[in-house]
């Protein structure tokens, strides 16, 4: 039996114990996404509109995301302690940067004449950027949303070093007893959970340009 | 209509946009900004729907100062073209042309009324277009759907900003025929922005010539053609001034009673002039441009046309008139 076959043997031999990581895994990604979603893309909404805002979120967000992954979990521990809600806080915060600099770059690049179009024929602020702005940014915007969320999948297997569980328990454990089928039980559901995070994503991405009229052809990967 | 009355635009970094312009455009006329690039003409167009502000000078629109109106509503009441068109993408056809409208708070169904109406104004059949994204469009449908969405809540006045120049020639020119057709049937006040004085010429009932800055000159077509003020000007018509002029000026005008020795016309319409061998020439329209008039002379080689349809001749329209019309016209200089 090839180490495949072993961690799928493995897999089965603990599947409680796997459901419960899996679930783990999946909710904290899920948070972090949303919240992050919910407070990126406003932010970047009202950083876009202000000049000093907007400069500072960018250099903030970029040099942000230079920050290892192992980084931030390890700098929310001395600061909210250990278990579920911290390792939550940590994959948030990781995921709003691609977030809020690709919302951020989506708007600042729709087409300045559309928007002085839209803008002559009586658009006040707020229509321009919802009725324009956004709906055009949206592609740019969503592939902002599919990277976050494939980095938080990413981001999740470090939880198990503040407590969080999620299947980076078997993933770092395996890696200490040098056990590669509880290894691969636990990274190879991990990939796969990426690839159906970026197309739920891609998924809802679609359904929401088609609603505001966009053609589907302009999703991005 | 529309006043310009010692209006400056100065921005915050010294540069001096325009400098104490004034004209006034009339109800009812286009009237045509040309100039070469940066001298101020989009942003004189600017201040009319408040894109500008002017620095000091005021704009009215119908007898009322522009800044006392409310931004919103100004811009809703005046429909606005540019070059680079900007529909939007995500937008059906339909919503791009109901977009001041929806603004308005139109009826639904008034508002799809009226997109149909334009569609058709504008010579693209609404069952095809009506759904379809301008980015599906080429670049002369584009144009038409940006000039019937900036018509679609019937202003009054309408500024377009080079609406024509990124088509290509033959398209353009369409675009410009089908405009001047279309704007004789709608009671519109056009002001118009272009860098080409042939445009210009074609397009406005009045011209305003730009130089850095400044209106040089503001006059007819046939008038700036037939005295530039400025050494500017003249520059800027051009060498071939004299075929210029021949274009702004119709057959009708220069028509004489008097018919040639031994023309005739035939059950056909044409007509058989002395040099013609038989196979006639059809007569020209009196609305027809001069230039067209001495152009078909050089094609059938004759010294006189015809002008009339092919029903009656209504006179007779020589070489000689037009060249001395030319030459008394061009050597008159204030």
């Amino acid at each position: 039996m090839g180490l495949f076959g072993e961690s799928i043997q493995f897999l089965f031999d603990n599947s409680d114990e796997f459901l419960t990581l899996l679930q783990e895994h999946l909710l904290m990604v899920l948070i972090a996404e949303i919240g992050a979603i919910l407070v990126a893309v406003p932010l970047a909404i009202v950083a876009v509109r202000f000049d000093r805002t907007r400069r500072f979120v960018m250099t903030f967000g970029s040099v942000a995301q230079t920050i290892p992954t192992l980084g931030v979990i390890a700098l929310v521990y001395p600061i909210l302690g250990i278990g579920f809600t911290p390792a939550v806080f940590g994959i948030w915060l990781y995921a709003l940067f691609p977030i809020i600099t690709n919302t951020i770059t989506g708007l600042e690049d729709v087409d300045e004449e559309t928007v002085r179009a839209a803008e002559g024929m009586g658009m006040t602020e707020r229509e321009v950027l919802r009725k324009v702005q956004i709906p055009l940014a949206l592609p740019v915007i969503f592939a902002g949303i599919r990277t976050s969320s494939v980095l938080n999948v990413g981001t999740a297997y470090l939880a198990f070093f503040i407590g969080g569980g999620g299947l980076g328990v078997w993933v770092i454990s395996g890696i200490t007893q040098f056990d590669n089928p509880q290894i691969l039980a636990g990274a190879i559901p991990g990939a796969l959970l990426a690839i159906l995070a970026d197309r739920l994503f891609a998924t809802i991405e679609n359904r929401l340009t088609q609603t505001v009229g966009a053609d589907a052809g302009a999703t991005t990967a | 209509m529309i006043e310009f009355d010692n209006v400056t635009k100065e921005y915050p970094d010294g540069t001096v946009a325009i400098d104490d312009v004034s004209f006034t455009v009339e109800r009812g006329t286009t009237t045509v900004l040309v100039g070469p690039s940066g001298c101020g003409k989009t942003t004189t167009m600017k201040l009319v729907n408040r894109l500008e502000d002017p620095t000091s000078g005021c704009v009215r629109f119908d007898g009322t100062n522009v800044e006392e109106l409310d931004k919103i509503d100004l811009r809703r009441d005046i429909g606005y073209v540019i070059q680079e068109i900007g529909l939007f993408d995500h937008m059906t056809v339909r919503d791009n042309i109901a977009t001041v409208p929806e603004l308005k708070g139109w009826e639904t169904e008034r508002i799809d009324d009226r997109v149909d109406e334009l569609l058709e104004l504008m010579d693209l059949p609404p069952a095809t277009y009506r759904d379809q994204y301008p980015t599906e469009l080429s670049g002369g449908q584009r144009q038409r759907i940006g000039v019937a969405r900036a018509l679609a809540a019937d202003p009054e006045v309408m500024l377009m900003d080079e609406p024509f120049g990124a088509l290509d020639p033959i398209t353009r020119e369409d675009l410009q025929n089908e405009f001047l057709e279309i704007q004789s049937e709608l009671d519109v006040t056009i002001l118009f922005v272009t860098h080409s004085i042939d445009e210009a010429l074609k397009m406005g009932d009045k011209i305003a010539i730009y130089d850095v800055g400044k209106v040089v000159q503001y006059d007819t077509p046939a008038q700036i053609l037939r005295s530039p003020d400025t050494k500017f000007v003249e520059d800027f018509i051009g060498a071939d001034r004299a075929l210029k002029q021949l274009q702004v000026r119709q057959v009708g005008d220069l028509m004489q009673g008097s018919k040639p020795d031994g023309a005739s016309r035939r059950p056909d319409g044409r007509v058989d002039l002395q040099s013609t061998n038989g196979t006639g020439v059809e007569p020209l329209s009196a609305a027809a441009s001069m230039q067209v008039a001495l152009s078909r002379m050089i094609q059938h080689d004759v010294d006189v046309m015809p002008v009339g349809d092919a029903g009656s001749v209504e006179g007779w329209i020589s070489r000689d008139a037009i060249q001395r019309e030319t030459r008394v016209e061009t050597e008159v200089r204030s």
